[in-house]
């Protein structure tokens, strides 16, 4: 059943309930041409991108728990493609292209809301750094725009100003195609595309282990039994080494909690998407009205989600030195969810070191936005067994050849 | 037909009239008083208007469950956009109106939503509104969204927190609490008592029991007034977070308008034992939100505890023995009370209930409530299966309790659907926790008393020494029966109150394959209310397992997160606000800068001169003629904050030798080095000079910036990878001031301070340091120079700082001495070429892109980052290098920031960018640093590149790095 605001209409005088099923119950059949472990974001989009740019339909994506249920339904959605290196902008620009169409691709209004991100300089240094960025940006085509102090002021009048402000304002930059959109409904779309396309959606399917002929995955052992496959993806974010060791390989990724945490919803307060690269504090207002909020990491490696005190009050402190109105407000959720951060912070994706198994991990914070492209990218090397020119760079050999792409040097703040 | 205050009765002291306003009109109620129940006193029904739907609301419960009665809450400079009514205590002069409704809450023009409730159903926005994209709907949607209005205005008041530990925290002040904290404290043990009302008691203070033969509310305040022990009131535990730190929040109530309304808490108990209660639920039934829909404890609590009787005739929808408890307490105060149970027979309370008057239907149910703003009657199926409607202007219902698992499962805990009581109890938890009483799911009085006992005994290293109170026997109960949905029942009923979110909602979601909870909250938004779903999650639950043929538990249950209810942001970060948020460093001779004038700004943490103007100078002249000072003469440059980091032990040389890039270990004693830190990536993290001081002992000085991470990184190599090597590190950086004078006449500045120390080049050569006596205090004098000048860095006790700083000032006067800030300081290392860390170098930066490749070959033993400096990247020609440019235009000072790019094919690729950019007063043009592809190649050729900066391109040389004094004479000079 198409949605539309006609069928909304039929369906509201006639059978309100009668939309069928998102995404169709499905169990595990024995074999497949290719599986996805994880279903979040990105392995519901390859699954999706398989189907539907490769025809290949004999999918099937595997969830431990619910999808959506990881990283992609615990994020602060922001999407952008500000970033600095011309490996990066070319990702992430892609994705954020696939995003623009993707309510109407998927037939599912992923609200896409493009209200613009702006970074905030607190001194001259930082104003460098963000002519760097913003220097690099528009020579690799990206839309963004620094801002002096008085623009800045424009655009978020909330920003504290006053003469004591620990973090003064210098001025920022804003990057207006980037916004937020959806999580849920990002991973609920893509499954819905992806199972009317045949792909399998398996929940409550955990990949316990791996059937190896040498040095070759052939199927997986999973809590419904066993199952084989031509290829594989695995695209499990925070258990991503955890996977690894069971397949004998290790990455060079890190664990850990990162928090995010919403106030009660209020009216409209906060127009666009606000970063401040001192404090790692960021903040946009949902079309609920709740300001969702987050900053850095919690402070050692860990698998729990859930996020720690001290570190919640750091990052509140953060948010409110940029906004000390939000002093008054009171926050309504914390949680958190365990990011794969790299080395250089930027995601792998690529062939594993055994065959038949394709990486595509280490988005640590900043993942969400990639999802249309991971997910494009994934299903292309499972696909064709070979890398599409936009994701030869995040192969896993960088880490030996030293081709690394620190993006945390180029933009401070990955969200 | 409202509610009415009572003359007698209740926890409010009625000698205390409080003023207050409900949207502008005046109105009176008493100390003691919730905003809710002085509302309810003053006979207002509508409290809100519900979120999608814009339904007429009223209060429906009396404590932090409560999904509907948000209002808009100022007091002096408090202001609360979403204050929850039942919680907030009323205070006089407080004005309190609605968050929602337009023109007012009885007439809202949005109410005209609730007639297309069949075209928004649950996730309406996700099958419709993108096209031709939702941000051509998005802002109209917003504006509807959102509840209370924040101000805009900054909050400026002082928070301020607490951190507090004991042998165990008791968490809920009720029965169970009480007990046990009062056990606890005859065992010995230090004790932490919170309960997030203003009195202990709990339900004692309504549920009309006698203890020990006085009234239960009485017996509360009893052992409350004795109970010594740390007891915390209007304190909520909102976290339980790992190792049992529990945050906690306590409301402070103040007339001082600097000061906040609320008080973090964080507690670290040994044991925390929890007996947080329960939460009542609802019952289903068509239009189940009208105002005048109740809980049926809820109306119970405000007549005992408040003396506000909420309805003349109320009728009790219940499945289980305790709605009998509040048709006693209505029926007493005077209410004509009907109890329409669903089951065939109730337990002994019954008879009780009819005593005072109850009428009770049994086998009977309540399938809707008429009345549009307020209920005025009542529709039964009674047994035999007819319909009947009863006038009534309260309508509660009790649907049986749900355990207040919130902090339980915030713990780690894992929760045990109980069929006997029909709620999720708490099961195993990883962490050293208790429950008790109602959180347990132990609802008898007695059995929760001597769960309370045995919890202490179970962890108290003496036994309990109190005797459990007597309490009134109670009757004989009858079971509850399940009842969530009632297929019969048709129209609309509210599962989730505050979110607008139905029966159907839940029934669409169940239809469209979202049946996990997880997917079942998300989709319907269920739960997801600043109630988060108190009232609402279990039954919900309920309802997808009825309609999935799946039992309860297999449903799942739902993540509690903390916080257990709205938390103050302002008091979650405390007292860091402004100038405390990551306080300052100031350096020990802050005021003498202050009195030559001194522009400051903050440096990597440090608040330090950035340059000194004289009368009207412009920061670019003050700079230039500082900079002129330093190469004519001699300047001073306050360097305290430059990091002293001491490494002291046997095998700090071996150590330093493995974490540094440099060679360290045959440094000889009395000399320095310039070095590089590596990260694992190869990457620069930091430079600075390394002295060594004796075999066994070295001092670190990193940047200013940087001195806490190169400790951590100590820290971090030596305690997991090198934890046998004996090396310790101290920070000494705010221990000594350090002065760094530069410039040719330094050494005769120097030589002025007698201190005996020979001065001369061979005592004293360039990298090298000495130690002596200069006023009377030990110094460590350097010679290093960041300037290309010859130059000198003395080191002394902080505390004599300043008047070293004057001293030297003084002395200089006919040297020309300048006091020179850190923008002059940058210009003259540009000048020379010296980097600047994270400024000049950046995230990929290798030490061979800066021109250091000598120790990579040189140095045989391993060190951190080698391994990444071996990698094909790392040597490929074409990195980018640190290079110098000079613009064409010799005047034209290019942004910090701009690239340098290469035209191909009709695109422009980056090839680099300019890292310090600055006007050299000494070569009268522009020198620029920058990192640029195949930069040396770019050198020797001599070649030009284009700049570009956001559009505009300029050219400029490709230089050496180095533009001034490139033989290095003058720092013999
Ligand atoms: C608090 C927070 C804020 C963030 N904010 C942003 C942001 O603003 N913008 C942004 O772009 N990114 C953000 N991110 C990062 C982003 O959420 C992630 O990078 C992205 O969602 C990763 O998607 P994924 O599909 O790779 O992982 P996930 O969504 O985590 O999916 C992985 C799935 O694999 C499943 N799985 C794991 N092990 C197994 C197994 N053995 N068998 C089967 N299934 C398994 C998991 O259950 C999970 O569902 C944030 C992350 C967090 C935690």
């Amino acid at each position: 059943m198409r949605y539309s605001a006609f069928n909304l209409i039929r369906h509201g005088l006639g059978n309100p309930l009668g939309w069928g099923p998102a995404w169709k119950p499905a169990s595990l059949k024995p074999s497949y041409d290719a599986i996805i472990i994880g279903g979040g974001g990105h392995g519901l989009a390859s699954a999706y991108y398989l189907a539907k740019n490769h025809g290949i339909r004999r999918v099937a994506v595997l969830e431990r728990g619910w999808i959506g249920g990881g990283n992609t339904g615990r994020n602060t959605t922001i999407v952008r493609s500000n970033y600095f290196f011309g490996e990066s902008a070319r990702l992430y620009d892609h994705a954020l292209k696939l995003y623009e169409g993707l309510s109407e691709d998927l037939n599912y209004n992923i609200m896409l809301s493009q209200r613009g991100v702006i970074n905030i300089a607190h001194s001259e240094h930082e104003m460098e750094l963000m002519t760097r960025s913003v220097n690099a940006m528009l020579l690799n085509g990206i839309d963004v725009e620094l801002l002096d102090r008085k623009q800045l002021l424009a655009e978020v009048p909330l920003a504290n100003d006053a003469p004591d402000a620990r973090f003064p304002l210098h001025g920022g930059f804003v990057q207006r195609r980037g916004g937020v959109a959806r999580h849920d409904a990002v991973a609920w779309g893509y499954a819905r595309a992806a199972s009317q396309l045949g792909v399998d959606i398996i929940q409550n399917c955990e990949v316990t282990g791996f059937i190896r002929d040498q040095n070759r995955i052939t199927g997986l052992e999973t809590t419904h039994g066993r199952v084989s496959a031509g290829v594989f993806g695995l695209a499990v974010a925070g258990h991503s080494s955890v996977m690894a060791a069971k397949a004998g390989f290790d990455l060079p990724l890190q664990s850990y909690a990162l928090q995010a945490m919403v106030s009660e919803p209020l009216k409209p307060i906060l127009h666009n998407v606000v970063m401040s690269g001192r404090t790692h504090a960021y903040v946009s207002q949902s079309d609920k009205g709740e300001l969702v909020f987050g900053a850095g990491l919690d402070l050692y490696p860990s698998y729990a989600q859930r996020g720690n005190l001290p570190t919640a009050q750091e990052i509140i402190a953060g948010l409110l030195e940029i906004f000390p109105a939000f002093r008054r407000l009171k926050m309504l959720r914390q949680w958190a969810g365990i990011v794969d951060v790299c080395w250089d912070y930027s995601p792998i994706i690529g062939p594993a070191p055994v065959d038949g198994l394709y990486l595509n991990c280490g988005w640590g914070t900043g993942g969400f936005k990639a999802i249309p492209a991971g997910g494009w990218l994934l299903a292309h090397l499972l696909a064709h067994g070979k890398h599409d020119p936009l994701s030869a760079p995040f192969d896993l050999t960088r880490f030996q050849t030293g081709a690394l792409i620190d993006e945390a040097a180029g933009a401070g703040i990955a969200h | 037909m409202t509610a009415t205050r009572l003359a007698h009765g209740g926890n409010i002291d009625r000698q205390k009239p409080i003023t207050f306003t409900w949207n502008g009109r005046v109105m009176t109620g008493f100390a003691g008083d919730t905003v809710a129940s002085a509302l309810l006193a003053n006979g207002v029904r509508i409290i809100g208007r519900s979120f999608k739907y814009h339904r007429p609301r009223g209060i429906m419960a009396a404590g932090a469950d409560e999904p509907n009665a948000l209002v808009d809450l100022t007091h002096g400079v408090r202001h609360e956009p979403n204050a929850r009514a039942t919680t907030v205590l009323l205070e006089d002069g407080m004005q309190i109106s609605v968050i929602q409704g337009w023109p007012n809450v009885d007439w809202d023009i949005f109410g005209v939503l609730d007639l297309f409730h069949r075209f928004l159903p649950a996730g309406f926005y996700y099958k419709s509104f993108f096209k031709p994209n939702w941000g051509f709907y998005e802002n109209a949607i917003r504006r509807m969204a959102g509840l209370g209005r924040a101000k805009t205005s900054a909050d400026r008041r002082k928070f301020d927190a607490r951190v507090d530990h004991c042998d165990v925290l008791i968490i809920g002040g009720g029965m169970a609490g009480i007990c046990a904290a009062r056990a606890a404290i005859s065992a010995g043990l230090n004790t932490i008592l919170v309960e997030d009302r203003p009195h202990l008691g709990g339900r004692l203070n309504w549920c009309g029991r006698v203890i020990d033969g006085m009234p239960a509310d009485q017996w509360a305040q009893q052992i409350a007034s004795d109970l010594n022990c740390r007891v915390l009131t209007n304190a909520v535990a909102f976290g339980y977070y790992d190792h049992n730190l529990i945050g906690v929040m306590e409301t402070v109530q103040t007339s001082d308008p600097d000061c906040g309304d609320a008080r973090l808490w964080q507690i670290r108990a040994r044991h925390v034992v929890l007996a947080t209660g329960a939460f009542e639920r609802p019952l289903l039934f068509a239009d189940n939100d009208r105002p005048g829909v109740m809980l049926a404890d809820a109306a119970l609590c405000y007549v005992r505890h408040y003396g506000v009787l909420v309805g003349d005739r109320i009728v009790i929808a219940t499945n289980n023995d305790s709605g009998y408890e509040s048709a006693i307490g209505l029926a007493q105060a005077g209410a004509e009370v009907t109890v329409v149970d669903i089951r065939p027979i109730a337990g002994g309370i019954q008879q009780r209930a009819e005593m005072v008057g109850v009428r009770v239907l049994p086998s009977a149910r309540v399938i809707k409530a008429i009345g549009r703003t307020a209920v005025t009657a009542v529709d039964i199926r009674t047994n035999r299966g007819s319909h009947i409607r009863i006038d009534a202007d309260i309508l509660a219902s009790s649907g049986g309790w749900s355990p207040a698992v919130h902090l339980f499962s915030q713990s780690g805990g894992k929760l045990r659907w109980d069929d006997g009581t029909l709620t999720f109890v708490p099961d195993q938890s990883p962490q050293a926790v208790r429950v008790i009483g109602a959180a347990n799911g132990t609802f008898d009085p007695a059995a929760s008393m001597s769960e309370a006992i045995a919890a202490i005994n179970a962890i108290a290293p003496e036994k309990v020494s109190w005797s459990l109170p007597a309490l009134s026997q109670t009757e004989k109960s009858v079971a509850i029966e399940a009842l969530w949905q009632d297929p019969d029942i048709i129209g609309r009923q509210w599962v989730d109150f505050q979110n607008d979110v139905t029966f159907k909602d839940i029934a669409l979601a169940a239809s469209e394959n979202y049946v996990s909870v997880e997917h079942l909250k998300r989709y319907t938004t269920l739960g997801m209310a600043t109630d988060q779903g108190k009232t609402s999650n279990v039954i919900g639950l309920a309802i997808m397992a009825q309609l999935t043929g799946r039992e309860i538990p297999a449903v799942g249950t739902t993540t509690f997160r903390p916080p257990f209810v709205p938390v103050s942001l302002g008091a979650m970060a405390g007292s860091r606000f402004g100038p405390l948020h990551s306080p300052l460093h100031q350096l020990p001779a802050h005021q003498s800068h202050q009195k030559l004038g001194a522009e400051f700004r903050e440096y990597g943490g440090w608040w330090r001169p950035a340059f000194y103007p004289r009368n009207s100078e412009d920061a670019f002249a003050t700079i230039q003629r500082e900079a002129k000072a330093v190469r004519a003469g001699v300047g001073l440059l306050d360097a305290s904050s430059l990091g002293k980091i001491a490494v002291r032990g046997k095998d700090a040389a071996e150590f330093l030798n493995l974490i540094y890039y440099n060679e360290l270990a045959k440094l000889k004693t009395g000399r320095l080095r310039y070095c590089f830190l590596l990260r694992e990536t190869g990457v620069v993290y930091d430079d600075g000079v390394v002295a060594r001081l004796a075999d066994d002992h070295y001092l670190l000085s990193p940047s200013s910036s940087h001195t806490k991470g190169v400790l951590d990184q100590l820290e971090l190599w030596h305690q997991t990878e090198y934890p046998s090597m004996q090396v310790s590190f101290h920070n000494l950086t705010s221990a000594y001031a350090t002065i760094s004078i530069a410039g040719p006449q330094s050494r005769t500045l120097l030589a002025r301070m007698e201190s005996g120390i020979d001065l001369s080049d061979q005592a004293l050569p360039h990298m090298s340091l000495t130690h002596g006596t200069m006023m009377g205090h030990k110094v460590q004098l350097a010679r290093v120079s960041f300037t290309g000048e010859r130059a000198y860095e003395l080191t002394m006790p902080a505390g004599q700082g300043r008047t070293f700083w004057e001293h030297l000032m003084n002395l200089g006067q006919d040297l020309g001495i300048t006091p020179i800030g850190i923008e002059s300081l940058s210009l003259l290392r540009a000048e020379k070429g010296y980097i600047l860390i994270g400024t000049d170098t950046d995230g990929l930066t290798l030490p061979v892109d800066l021109g250091m490749a000598g120790p990579l070959t040189a140095k045989k033993v391993d060190f951190v980052g080698k391994r990444s400096l071996l990698t094909p990247d790392a040597m490929r020609p074409d990195r980018r290098q640190l290079i110098g440019l000079r613009p064409t235009d010799d005047q034209f000072v290019p942004a910090v920031g701009s690239h340098a790019i290469l035209q191909v094919d009709g695109t422009r690729r980056s090839i680099g960018w300019i890292t310090s950019s600055a006007f050299s007063p000494h070569l009268n043009h522009t020198i620029c640093l920058a990192m640029i592809e195949g930069g040396r190649g770019l050198v020797e050729a001599n070649a030009h590149v284009t700049i570009f900066d956001r559009g505009k391109t300029t050219t400029a040389r490709a230089v050496e790095a180095c533009f001034f004094d490139q033989q290095g004479v003058r720092l013999n000079g």
